[in-house]
């Protein structure tokens, strides 16, 4: 079965601006990965690219197999802009009409009910565009990107506008989509989002990926933490193996031990760090 | 083509709902209204005033007040062109309303096909229900209809159409203001080109002449509006036809066969302009 996405070497140049600078990615069927970088590190660019709406100046990139910008690629993919805008004079049901008939789609009703309950809109079918809230219009985004059911979902920061229900709503659909075996690639500058659902991350900064892995892979050991009559004392050079020696060592010296907690760095210091250092 | 029907009917429905439709619907019915009254007076004038037996009044002051009104809807037509195109591209991209219609299978050229066959269809269809309507107003007042009325509608639709397809490749290039300044500049132009052909026919300046000659090829809607009013009087004869094929305002000018040929030629050159910058365009 062919990746979701494969970019090979891609590159996009804007004149003497590098907006992508050799960039190789592989995105699994099914995967969820998550696009993070500073804002013009090249992610919405990377997104654009696999979407067909830019073309890359050097390298390859295919979804599905098929070259980004054919017919084909374009079938696999549902896509929202991070800058997107529905038409306002469109009702939600009208909207999603509309995409099932460019899509090709033949999931009538069935589906356009399907999606909105999805995104939590199911009372909203007849709501205007214009009457929406921002937040409401960008789930209406995401149920618009899920017409026709890719199998790539490109999501360019989906959650910006949402509030914290919003954001929940949005996160149980990744999740969702995730065991339907549609593929995600979530750019975003929401780091706890991207930590809480993500099966991988790769870090962009200025068009290169400088960190990838797992979000557990990028977190870094920082010691640990011992809480004892005496207050709470950090060991920042211990590992996890030396945990008992350690606690030994104190009940030795007459400590009395509350607790053990081994520290690790997050997501955000595991980005800060990729991104301090490029 | 299925995709460009597709599009085409999102485009009719969008121009439907948006208020530059009502605007344009608003100002029609106010000129309708005061060309009417208009008509009404100038018969009446025309009827009490002694008539020169070699001179028809009544299509002398037919011609002129219909001709009148073609230019009106000319420029009402334009304005609805260029407000239903100038942003189809990269006002649309600017936006981000274009991006999750570029990324469906539907392609570029299905897209731009159909947001052409959907302002052109609005543009046509508003032109010739004006235009009719002022046929039948100028009729109904002065019992004066135009020589080839279906002629003169027909070079008027055009003219808007070639409008539309012009100001849909300019978005592609221009944003939303700079493509509209663009195209009005345009037609101000050909406006004003076709003038000083008039003024260089009446007066045998040759440079005059070449100048609207070129501007006739490069902006063909000027030499269909010129076409279409002169589809007004095209059978008139005698003195009166002599003094009206003088206006009634820019002038008309008897169109060859090889008008409509080009018409279509350039539509098909913008349509191959815009298919290639619209496939290299970055969104």
């Amino acid at each position: 079965m062919p990746a979701a996405l494969r970019c090979e070497s891609l590159e996009k140049r804007y004149g003497a601006t590098v907006a992508l600078g050799g960039v190789d990615l592989e995105v699994a069927p099914g995967e969820l990965l998550g696009l993070l970088g500073p804002n013009g590190a090249g992610k919405s660019t990377l997104t654009k690219i696999a979407c067909g709406l830019v073309r890359a100046s050097g390298g390859q990139a295919q979804v599905e197999g098929a070259p980004t910008g054919s017919a084909e690629a374009r079938s696999a993919i549902g896509y929202l802009a991070e800058l997107f805008r529905l038409p306002d004079w469109l009702t939600a049901d009208e909207l999603l009409a509309l995409h099932q008939e460019l899509a090709g789609s033949e999931g009538g009703a069935a589906e356009r009910g399907e999606l909105l309950e999805l995104v939590g809109l199911a009372e909203a079918t007849n709501t205007k565009v214009a009457a929406m809230s921002k937040g409401m219009q960008q789930r209406l985004g995401i149920a618009q990107a899920l017409v026709g059911s890719p199998r790539l979902l490109m999501l360019d920061e989906p959650t910006s506008a949402l509030d914290p229900v919003g954001r929940r709503v949005v996160r149980d659909l990744l999740r969702d989509l995730r065991g339907r075996g549609i593929a995600v690639v979530l750019s975003s500058h929401l780091l706890s989002e991207v930590e809480l659902v993500c099966d991988r991350v790769a870090i962009l900064v200025s068009g290169r990926i400088v960190a990838r892995g797992t979000p557990l892979e990028l977190a870094r050991p920082r010691g640990v933490e011992i809480e004892t009559a005496g207050g709470v004392r950090t060991f920042p050079e211990a590992a996890r193996e030396e945990v008992p020696r350690i606690v030994a060592d104190l009940v030795a010296a007459g400590e009395r031990v509350y607790s053990v907690r081994l520290l690790a760095s997050t997501l955000e210091d595991a980005y800060l760090e990729a991104v301090g250092a490029a | 083509m299925s995709s460009a029907l597709i599009v085409a009917r999102y485009a009719l429905r969008e121009a439907v709902r948006r208020r530059v439709i009502l605007v344009v619907l608003f100002l029609t019915v106010c000129f309708l209204a005061l060309y009417g009254l208009g008509c009404v007076v100038t018969f009446n004038e025309v009827e009490s005033l002694a008539a020169d037996d070699q001179i028809d009044d009544r299509v002398l002051a037919g011609s002129t007040l219909l001709g009148l009104s073609m230019f009106t809807i000319l420029f009402l037509g334009a304005v609805l062109a260029v407000f239903l195109t100038l942003g189809a591209v990269r006002g649309d991209a600017e936006r981000g309303l274009l991006q999750p219609l570029v990324v469906r299978p539907l392609g570029r050229t299905s897209l731009l096909l159909g947001r052409f066959a959907g302002a052109a269809a609005v543009c046509a269809l508003y032109v010739v229900l004006v235009y009719a309507a002022a046929v039948l107003i100028t009729g109904l007042a002065g019992e004066w209809w135009p020589d080839q009325g279906a002629r003169a509608g027909l070079g008027l639709v055009l003219a808007v159409v070639v409008i539309a397809a012009m100001s849909l490749l300019g978005s592609i290039f221009l944003s939303s203001t700079a493509n509209g300044i663009a195209v009005f500049m345009l037609f101000g132009a050909g406006l004003a080109a076709g003038l000083l052909g008039q003024i260089g026919d009446a007066l045998a300046v040759e440079t005059l002449q070449d100048v609207a000659k070129v501007s006739s090829w490069v902006l063909p809607f000027e030499a269909l509006y010129q076409a279409g009013l002169h589809g007004l009087t095209a059978d008139t004869s005698g003195i009166t036809g002599v003094i009206v094929q003088l206006g009634p305002f820019g002038g008309a000018q008897k169109a060859s066969g090889l008008l409509w040929v080009w018409t279509v030629a350039y539509l098909a050159l913008i349509a191959a302009a815009a298919r290639l910058a619209f496939a290299r365009r970055d969104l």
